[in-house]
């Protein structure tokens, strides 16, 4: 791709103190780019596939110590960058779907008034009544059938799958440039999952704008992502397109394609993945673009 | 357009009538609450006698009528008389009026001033929660009592300064308390999720930290109003708070004290009034947090 990318990260290391004063590193030197594509991360838990994406959106703990030589979204250094020119980045230009929609919506809110809060952030000229409208347009975007009643609910009132599309409806009412979507789907059934993806892969291509889809599903995301970053212990041990799955080289890799199962596969167990110690210290793979 | 605005204005019934339904169901729990139902009863007791204090007295509470000093209780004076021949029914009727301004000031200005400090030290952290909780471990230290008596002795006796002294050492335990929650949603996904919009700190505050800690405060404040009124009724007693001849209740058992032996319903009456009003607000902060607390419910 000729573009500059949209987000550039070199070398980042994410640590948290321990008790006895020493650090323990949860991100060891991660470097990718990110253009306008749709990009999967994924891997185990504790893979520190969320800490390097928060780290980007700059919304982690105080008490974590964030390191990088390089740390950038379009033309903004965000390590140099002052709080209130990251905070003016946030939202309009990079927006971040939360994992979980029962933490990631206040539950004492109506659903409705929170896409509207995230809409007058944005814009605090807009009119009340203009932003109330804008935000059932969002709601009725992300196929949720009755926009006029949903935004009158709370969020316990509404299922995971809908919290989920009112957390999409949220971060897109911004139309940010690019999108962290940090396992968007986990909570919910197959059927939702897909319908969810569609939502967000349209509202992305319609607006061209970048993805970062995390996940633990190898296979969604090789099916719906165009390149996957894959992460082991803090590092990125390997990065395909998604076409070239098979083409993988590093053991964790295939061990992870040799577990999953396929409809007409042998009817033998599926391998247990093995883990080496040696990955984790291995060389960390440098993202080819 | 017609439809969806039918379709609005429908929702927002139906949750009107949820909202109704839900206080309803309060309300009944509420009734269950024994000891809450009498609190309620004795603050609005108290409510009514304030409000209606000029058409329940029999006396005027300033004349003095000095052959009626020191009158025992009977029909002519139904809570007997003071030292001055003043009816001591009426006076505990305008007192209360008294006792209501300076608890409904005090919180109406310590709670807020609480909630602010402790939610911007425990939102935003760092130097900013270092310097406020230190100011906090400082007004803690001192018993409070002391304190507000330091204050007044400064600032000159009076209402108005006794109000003042009392807001000025009332404010720590709201601050502290904002700030515990202020702690534990900062970092919540939901807290987390405003911020990716682009919010600043104190908008977060504004509209996310604080409504959240709205609820424990407002327990607080119910609790907390009887351990006000018995400062106030304390410094009233040692001459810094309400002056003669202002019927404050402090100031009525002071004066009274001269005369407990012989004549007795002098300072009882007044006492016999804290007791209750205290008793009540306790009560009925008791039964709040019974009923507000969704751990507590299941007993309540």
């Amino acid at each position: 791709m000729s573009e500059t990318p949209l987000v550039q990260v070199e070398n980042l290391r994410i640590s948290f103190p321990r008790e006895d004063g020493t650090q323990h590193e949860a991100v060891a030197g991660v470097t990718f780019s990110a253009g306008r594509e749709k990009l999967g991360i994924v891997g185990e838990s504790g893979s520190g596939k969320s800490l390097s994406t928060r780290a980007l959106m700059g919304v982690l703990p105080d008490y974590a110590h964030v390191s990088a030589d390089r740390l950038q979204f379009r033309d903004t250094d965000l390590l140099t960058a002052s709080p209130a020119e990251k905070r003016r980045l946030r939202g309009g230009r990079m927006g971040m779907i939360l994992q979980d929609p029962k933490f990631s919506l206040n539950p004492v809110q109506r659903v409705g008034w929170q896409i509207v809060e995230a809409i007058r952030i944005g814009n605090p000229s807009i009119g009340r009544l203009a932003a109330r409208n804008k935000a059932v347009d969002m709601l009725e975007a992300v196929h949720i059938r009755n926009p006029q009643q949903v935004f009158d609910l709370y969020p316990h009132q509404v299922s995971g799958g809908m919290g989920q599309r009112v957390m999409i409806a949220m971060m897109m009412a911004r139309e940010p440039d690019i999108l962290v979507a940090d396992e968007p789907t986990s909570a919910l059934d197959v059927t939702v999952r897909n319908q969810v993806l569609s939502i967000m892969e349209e509202m992305v291509t319609r607006r061209n704008a970048g993805l970062i889809l995390i996940s633990h599903d190898l296979k969604l995301i090789s099916s719906f992502c165009d390149r996957v970053l894959v992460m082991y212990r803090g590092r990125i041990v390997e990065s395909l397109t998604s076409g070239d799955l098979h083409k993988a080289q590093h053991p964790y890799t295939r061990g992870l394609i040799a577990c999953l199962p396929s409809i007409d596969g042998p009817l033998d167990p599926l391998p247990v993945l093995k883990r080496e110690e040696s990955w984790a210290a291995s060389e960390t793979h440098h993202d080819p673009r | 357009m017609t439809i969806s605005l039918n379709l609005r204005s429908e929702s927002r019934r139906a949750l009107r009538a949820a909202r109704l339904e839900e206080f309803k169901r309060f309300a009944r729990r509420f009734r269950r609450n024994g000891p809450g139902m009498v609190g309620l009863s004795i603050i609005l007791l108290l409510l009514l006698c304030a409000a209606f204090a000029p058409l329940l007295a029999t006396h005027d509470p300033y004349m003095p009528s000095l052959q009626d000093r020191l009158s025992a209780p009977g029909v002519e004076f139904w809570l007997g008389a003071d030292e001055l021949g003043r009816d001591i029914y009426s006076r505990i009727l305008y007192g209360s009026r008294l006792t209501l301004i300076i608890v409904l000031q005090v919180v109406a200005i310590a709670a807020p001033i609480g909630l602010i400090i402790g939610a911007a030290s425990g939102t935003c952290g760092g130097l900013l929660d270092k310097v406020f909780m230190r100011v906090t471990d400082v007004f803690l230290a001192v018993p409070k009592l002391l304190l507000a008596l330091a204050f007044v002795a400064a600032l000159g006796p009076g209402i108005f300064n006794a109000i003042l002294a009392i807001t000025l050492t009332a404010w720590p335990p709201y601050a502290r308390m904002a700030r515990a929650e202020a702690l534990a949603l900062r970092n919540a996904d939901y807290v987390n999720a405003v911020r990716l919009a682009g919010a600043s700190e104190p908008y977060i505050i504004a509209y996310h930290i604080i409504p959240m800690c709205l609820s424990s405060v407002i327990v607080r404040m119910t609790l907390d109003m009887a351990g006000i009124i018995l400062i106030a009724t304390g410094l009233g007693f040692i001459g810094l708070g309400a002056q003669p001849p202002l019927p404050e209740w402090g100031a009525m058992i002071s004066t009274g004290r001269k005369f407990i032996f012989d004549q007795w319903w002098v300072a009882t009456m007044p006492g016999i009034a804290i007791f209750l009003v205290c008793l009540g607000f306790n009560l009925l902060g008791d039964a709040m947090r019974d009923l507000l607390d969704p751990h507590l419910r299941q007993r309540a």
